[in-house]
């Protein structure tokens, strides 16, 4: 298995040096997610578009270890921004990664831009 | 800043934790716990077995810790206290200071010296460790038994009856749960476990464990012998006091830190809590009163009042492999003058039994086995000390004729002091203020009161007084669907209905706040197809997975497929594409509880071509994934049987044909039976159709499930023209009205009038609203279309079965393993 979660590592938006074209926007389902595939990792892309708004993730929920994230609904809890993983309804922030309604680690996240029709992934390396 | 120490992070030690940071910020709080995780919920430890997790047992994530600016450290040992210069030392030698010590170690399973008790397949119960290695060892054993027959064996043997084992239960004493019931109460309570399978041997002083290693039976005194694989233990505690008693603090007379009314032991500086105290020679083995001393020290490190602890009700109230059992204040009455009024009924098997004080006036305490409804109702009166009603076995017995208007008892009459949850000690007065001041909802009151956080056995008495306060502030009760819209499902279908609305983004727009959640999106889609009926992958984001892939989701993120085989009738030509199909994309088949047959394993990327081929074979989908109609289930009836009366085959086929695909608020099920024997299972369906000799008869509201209900009759003898008009306004009243997620036999329980009404809107048309329910079916039957075939035939959308956007490639991920000559997922991954 290759579901390992020492792969995902939070990205600060401060640190980006590379910026990974991943897929033209009209891809992605209004409020809804998809998968990326970047080499080994798998990210879930969230297009928020009621907030106009943009959140990439890890696609591993770490309460099963399930690639599954992406096909989560999302959502909000107050005003936090929150996906909603299809197994067991474990919640989580989109903007932090915290998990909502459990103790389940942090899912990491990445910063997300959106430019020329096009998606962009921000990695530090 | 005053550094304070707890040792032992269980429940009371974290309760203490709770209470003093919430009354002040101005100590350093440490705490240490030997096991690997935080606090977690021991009352509820049998719920692990039935699959609750760690996480949710937990008391408060680690997180709450941290934001609190406690400083948690769990799989730490303390392993000696210096009075001297007031410090404690880890198992790895660090050493803390503190101002004030709080010892909440608690306590271990009390083991009894037997012979052999070393062996293999001996157990105690008591942490999450421990049921871990029971789970695993059960899984190689058939049976086993459990020594101590009190309320943690029962707990246990329950724990045990759930993993599937035959199950034995071994006492001393003559009698279950001898603090707490008298012999009638214990002997109604032997006879319900023995129905369902439980062996209660009492009497029985366990002298030897028979086994070569690993155990294989037990010996009694008496001679006997029992053979079994596992024991469990769990005969009592003992309190682990031996940290104290290394630093030299005194013991009481049955173990335990000796305490005063204020939980000091004989050092100022260091306060013993829960079942590691002991007050009076007495030791607490519940939560509620460990709770209790938890709150006294905090009060006293923040100055607050303090009241002393000179004892504790030890009343009681749990549900037994679905007995209930409930003994409160005085249960047994030994040595105490008292009147006892006690009623039997064995037919329906209930024992209940109230102690009444000399004069008449006062309720000393009772038992109730098979029914405890008025537990808490009557520890109020014990506790409060009410004035008995003038006729008291109206108590147990409920109000016989007259005024049914006039209460005596219940919410209304509890005085504001008045204890409504035990565990928290919260008033009645805590909990209206609450209500008043706001919380208008079971979870809102729970979070800001702490009422029914415990045990929560006192929570049928927080909902009545949530309702009645709510009423008194002239406020609908109404259960709201969630954050994000403050209507119930059947005021928003309203909405939809009469605005036309179409979309959940409109609905959002016009009647919520927010961005929805995973509880409203799915509602309101079920909502828009039971008005609508228009194709759902439309709005696919608002789907849970499954309604969004038209399949069903499975362990590793794989799907199945489960094609429409109507009544269960198929040809040998589709079984052949259903093999063929199967084999080509290396599914795993199993035939399902609904007489069809499912598919696993596929691909999300798989399930377009895969459905592409049972199409061109003339099936359709089954709406397995979907809160809908699933089966319609049928015996062959009177084409083959020589006992059918009817063609049931004919008619299930027409009933699952005409309701396929119609979204409701849970899923359906229904059945049709060729005679009264009953083979296609009807009356557990929500719809069951029994054929007699002169038509049909009509049974509505069953489900099998966690809690099976038998379908109950609406309408006999009737045709088939009418069987189906009645259905089609039973189904419409069901999908206009119902909660999200509720099934028809919980939706009926909770019509006012039940089946009564039900009837009379249904087959008397009492509101009118027949022809209008026959007609919007009539709708739904016209638009209905096979959601696979659109979804096969629309490049647009078939496009979107894939499992990257970026990539073509499948999930690599996935990963199978072979089981039985068939492929199957790899288990869970552990975190």
């Amino acid at each position: 298995m290759f579901t390992n979660l020492e792969k995902y590592k939070t990205t600060e938006l401060s640190k980006v040096k590379r910026w990974e074209k991943v897929a033209k926007t009209e891809v992605f389902p209004e409020n809804g997610g998809s998968c990326i595939k970047l080499g080994e990792l798998q990210i879930a892309v969230f297009r928020f578009s009621r907030r106009n708004e943009w959140y990439a993730c890890q696609n591993l929920c770490p309460h099963r270890m399930q690639m599954i994230l992406s096909r989560g609904i999302i959502g909000t809890e107050g005003e936090e921004p929150k996906v909603a993983c299809p197994f067991h309804k474990q919640t989580f922030s989109l903007k932090t990664g915290k998990n909502l309604n459990g103790d389940l680690c942090d899912l990491a996240t990445y910063p997300i831009k959106v430019a020329d029709g096009y998606v962009y992934l921000g990695f530090e390396d | 800043m005053k550094n304070i120490i707890v040792v032992g992070n269980g429940m009371v030690g974290y309760k203490f934790c709770e209470k003093l940071v919430e009354a002040s910020k101005d100590f350093k709080l440490t705490v240490f716990g030997e096991e690997t995780i935080p606090a977690y919920d021991r009352v509820h430890l049998s719920e692990y077995f039935s699959g609750s997790s760690a996480d949710k047992l937990m008391m408060a994530p680690r997180t709450w810790y941290e934001e609190q600016g406690i400083s948690l450290r769990t799989n730490e040992l303390i392993t000696q206290i210096d009075r001297e210069n007031k410090t404690v030392t880890n198992h790895l030698g660090q050493q803390f200071v503190y101002n004030k010590l709080i010892l909440a170690t608690g306590s271990a399973a009390f083991v009894p010296q037997i012979d052999g008790a070393e062996k293999k397949g001996v157990f105690v119960y008591r942490t999450i460790e421990d049921l871990d290695a029971i789970i695993s060892y059960g899984e190689y054993a058939k049976s086993a038994a459990v020594l101590g027959g009190g309320l943690l064996g029962l707990e246990a043997a329950k724990a045990v009856k759930d993993m599937g084992l035959t199950t034995h239960v071994i006492e001393f004493a003559p009698r279950l749960m001898p603090r707490q019931l008298d012999d009638e109460g214990s002997g109604l309570l032997k006879e319900k476990l023995e129905e369902l399978g439980i062996g209660i041997h009492l009497q029985k002083s366990t002298t030897k464990i028979h086994g070569n290693g690993k155990l294989t039976g037990l010996e009694f005194a008496d001679g006997h012998t029992l053979a079994v694989e596992m024991l469990v233990i769990s005969a009592g505690i003992i309190p682990r006091d031996e940290l104290g008693r290394k630093a030299g603090l005194e013991i009481g007379q049955r173990g335990g830190l000796k305490v005063n009314e204020y939980l000091q032991t004989n050092d100022p500086d260091i306060f013993a809590i829960g079942e590691v105290a002991s007050c009076n020679n007495m030791i607490y083995g519940l939560v509620a009163p460990g709770y209790e001393m938890a709150s006294q020290v905090v009060n006293q490190l923040t100055g607050k009042s303090v009241k002393s602890f000179l004892g504790f009700d030890m009343s009681t109230k749990l549900k037994l492999i679905g007995v209930e059992v409930g003994s409160f204040g005085n249960p047994i009455c030994v040595g105490t003058a008292t009147k006892t009024i006690v009623y039997k009924d064995k037919n329906k098997g209930l024992y209940k039994r109230i102690n009444v004080s000399q004069d008449g006036k006062k309720l000393l305490g009772g038992i109730l086995v098979g029914d405890s409804n008025e537990y808490s109702m009557l520890l109020q009166m014990v506790q409060n000390e009410m004035v008995l009603p003038p006729e008291p076995e109206d108590l147990i017995l409920g109000k016989r004729g007259g005024d049914e208007n006039a209460q005596w008892g219940g919410v209304a009459v509890l005085p504001e002091e008045g204890t409504v949850c035990s565990c928290e000690n919260i008033c009645k007065g805590t909990l209206t203020k609450a209500i008043v001041e706001g919380a208008h909802q079971v979870n809102a009151l729970k979070k800001c009161t702490k009422a029914g956080t415990g045990c929560g056995g006192c929570l049928p008495m927080v909902n009545d007084l949530l309702k009645h306060e709510l009423k008194n502030l002239g406020k609908n009760v109404k259960n709201v669907l969630c954050e994000h819209f403050e209507y119930t499902r059947q005021e928003l279908l309203d909405y939809v209905k009469i605005k036309k609305i179409k979309t959940y983004s409109e609905l959002l727009d016009k009647y919520g706040k927010g961005e929805g959640c995973e509880i409203c999106k799915p509602a309101v889609a079920s909502i828009l197809s039971g008005v609508w009926n228009e194709l759902i992958v439309r709005q696919d984001s608002i789907q849970d997975t499954n309604d969004r892939y038209l399949a069903n989701i499975q362990k590793g993120g794989s799907y199945s497929v489960v094609p429409r085989v109507p009544a269960g009738e198929i040809t040998p030509e589709k079984l052949i594409v259903i093999g063929q199909v199967a084999q080509k994309y290396r599914l795993y088949t199993k035939i399902t509880g609904g007489q069809r047959i499912d598919m696993f394993g596929a691909r999300v990327d798989q399930l377009p071509d895969i459905w592409e081929e049972l199409i061109d074979a003339g099936f359709e989908s089954g709406h397995a994934y979907g809160k809908s109609l699933r089966t319609v289930k049928s015996c062959v009836g009177s084409t083959w049987c020589r006992y059918g009366v009817q063609d049931s085959v004919s008619f299930a086929i027409k009933v699952e044909e005409r309701y396929r695909g119609l979204r409701s608020p849970h899923k359906l099920k229904g059945g049709v039976s060729g005679c009264i024997r009953e083979c296609a299972e009807a009356q557990s369906k929500d719809f069951g159709i029994i054929a007699t000799d002169k038509g049909w008869n009509l049974y509505v509201c069953g489900n099998g499930g966690s809690k099976p209900q038998h379908a109950q009759l609406l309408v006999q003898d009737i045709n088939e023209e009418d069987c189906i008009k009645y259905l089609d306004r039973f189904l419409m009243y069901y999908i206009r009205t119902a909660e999200p997620l509720t099934r028809t036999a919980k939706w009926l329980q909770s019509l006012e009038g039940g089946i009564d009404h039900l009837r009379d809107v249904v087959v008397q048309n009492s509101l009118g609203l027949g022809e209008e329910f026959e007609k919007e079916m009539a709708f739904m039957v016209s638009t209905y279309a096979c959601e696979w075939k659109e979804v096969v035939e629309n490049p647009a959308l078939r496009a979107r079965f894939k499992h990257f956007v970026n990539s073509e490639e499948p999930d690599p991920n996935l990963a199978f393993e072979e089981v039985r000559g068939q492929k199957t997922p790899v288990d869970w991954q552990k975190y």
